[in-house]
């Protein structure tokens, strides 16, 4: 086990010794900052829109996280391109292969390296809505289903483009199929609009459906089950990859 | 366990298609020794090392470090492992102190005497001043060292380095040379080359590989004693023909150049340049000289077809 925290600790600093973090975490924090401002600003100018059934938690809340789930469409495979890609083109792989560690070893270190800088992510976006808990009454249990669905969001995404990353040696062709992979996982919601023999299997499958659910503050086991399948389906599908490569 | 034998490949075969790349090789290093794997560019070299330390596998045949199946137990027999591929797998955005210190605990170096270790390994690669400076801006031959350091940062008991030299200017070459000879003394290591020199100045063995074949292996001491077969003159006044007992063929180079081969078993030396004397011939040079390891090399894997040779 110790190789799996070794690599772990070491894919979290590589992570943020690298600009690519850090722009991606300004920008990230700043237009939800910005989203949050006028969500905000909207709210005010329109008290009306609060009622019973509808409180600050979901005005803000679930307004914010709506937006950043689309946001983190965009940015996830940037952060998850050079995961292998990178490590593939400039041959330092070899250095974990030819390691005492079994290829899951080296996945799970490489991923729960990547969940570091999720969860650098998510900290600050928590604060925005629970930054209003000294002006009103909060449901934090609404912000909290938020923000799980926030984080198994991203980590699914993450595992996604960690599969695609093992796939290529060219980081930016890891970047373009993962924004492809997850696209089209995220529409199969709107496959299933159409109807059809499918539909209800498409609905399932869909990323963003669960996603639903949980940002409206809804817990449901089915849903995280969902995404911990989806995620250990990916990290499988990746350390798969690997193996084929040796053979 | 101490095992006398740590790397012992039987049939290692390599297909990518209906290409063969390595075709039933057997390799055996012992404890202490210094093995040079020598071959012309696209030989099987590097398949056959990848193969060796578990990154590719084998089509057949098998791999036993230090007594464990690769196979069977990868994880074991990695941890007897040191290995510098082509390119050194360095990781360019960290610090040379970050990565050695990731590398240990990769290959489970207690955290209490990590810091020893790195040290030794900086110690002798001779990185010391270089510990704080991100190695993406350390020059190629500095990268080349900290590849060299990570393969030794643990002490394995073997050591596999895939041409060590490679992009080093002659100073730096001599340094990891030596270093390379130091570690032989606790280490067994095996090395690869297309320079003739380097497997020279530093392995105790040398086996050539043509086409994914084993052509030639022997002990470096038996190629060097087969060198003092023929010899090299070189006269001022020199005859039109050689009569010295013992010397059996005469080729003349040009310039007073002569290369003697004697009778089997016989040495004349003494003869020659009692002669050389007695006729004033005017020698100027003398040496024993014959079969090279260039030569070998070249008659081995230069024509079409070549013989397998296989010496005691």
């Amino acid at each position: 086990m110790s190789a799996l925290t070794a690599i772990a600790r070491h894919e979290a600093r590589r992570i943020f010794v690298s600009p690519l973090a850090w722009t991606v975490l300004a920008v990230i924090q700043f237009i939800m900052g910005l989203s949050f401002f006028l969500l905000l600003g909207e709210m005010v100018n329109n008290p009306g829109s609060l009622n019973q059934y509808s409180g600050v938690a979901d005005y803000i809340g679930g307004g914010l996280f709506g937006f950043s789930a689309v946001l983190l469409l965009l940015i996830v495979p940037l952060m998850t391109m050079r995961l292998f890609a990178e490590d593939k083109k400039s041959g330092s792989l070899t250095l974990l292969t030819t390691a005492p560690a079994s290829l899951t070893e080296i996945v799970l270190g490489k991923f729960l390296g990547l969940t570091v800088f999720f969860l650098a992510v998510l900290v600050p976006m928590a604060l925005m809505p629970f930054s209003l808990m000294s002006g009103t009454d909060l449901d934090t249990g609404r912000i909290f289903a938020g923000l799980l669905g926030q984080l198994l969001l991203m980590l699914s995404f993450g595992a996604a483009g960690l599969f695609v990353s093992a796939l290529t040696k060219e980081p930016v062709i890891a970047a373009v199929g993962g924004f492809g992979l997850l696209l089209v996982v995220w529409l199969l919601e709107a496959m299933a609009y159409g109807g059809g023999l499918f539909s209800e299997l498409f609905r399932y499958l869909s990323l963003i459906g669960h996603f639903e659910k949980l940002r409206r503050g809804v817990f449901d086991t089915a849903d995280v089950a969902y995404y911990l399948l989806f995620i250990t389906f990916f990290l499988w599908l990746a350390v798969q990859r690997l193996d084929i490569e040796r053979s | 366990m101490q095992q006398d034998i740590l790397i012992e490949a039987r049939g290692l075969t390599r297909r990518y298609g209906p290409h063969i790349a390595v075709q039933g090789i057997d390799l055996t290093l012992r404890r202490g020794e210094i093995l040079g794997l020598l071959g012309p560019n696209g030989a099987g070299k590097s398949t056959t090392m990848k193969m060796l330390t578990g990154n590719l596998a084998p089509s057949s045949g098998s791999v036993k470090i230090n007594g464990i199946d690769m196979a069977a137990e990868p994880k074991k027999a990695k941890q007897a492992l040191g290995y510098l591929p082509e390119l050194p797998p360095v990781h360019p955005e960290v610090t040379v102190d970050e990565y050695l210190d990731f590398v240990a605990a990769l290959h489970g170096v207690p955290k209490t005497t990590r810091k020893a270790a790195v040290a030794k390994a900086k110690q002798s690669c001779g990185l010391n001043e270089m510990s704080r400076r991100l190695i993406g801006n350390l020059s190629k031959g500095f990268q080349q060292r900290v590849g060299l350091a990570q393969a030794i940062v643990h002490q394995p008991p073997v050591i596999i380095l895939d041409e060590p030299t490679v992009g080093l200017d002659p100073i730096q070459i001599r340094e990891i040379r030596a270093l390379i000879s130091a570690l032989a003394q606790n280490h067994s290591v095996i090395l690869s080359s297309h320079i003739l020199p380097e497997i020279q100045a530093v392995c105790s063995r040398v086996m050539i590989v043509h086409r994914g074949r084993v052509v030639f292996q022997d002990s470096m001491a038996a190629v060097t004693a087969q060198n003092a077969s023929r010899l090299a003159a070189v006269f001022r006044n020199a005859p039109k023909t050689f009569t010295v007992p013992g010397i059996a063929g005469t080729q003349s180079l040009g310039e007073g150049r002569f290369v003697f081969t004697p009778d089997a078993g016989a040495d004349p030396r003494e003869a020659l340049i009692a002669e050389s004397v007695k006729q004033g011939w005017g020698l100027l040079e003398l040496k024993t000289e014959g079969r090279t390891l260039e030569e070998i090399f070249v008659s081995l894997t230069s024509g079409e077809t070549t013989e397998i040779k296989e010496a005691a």
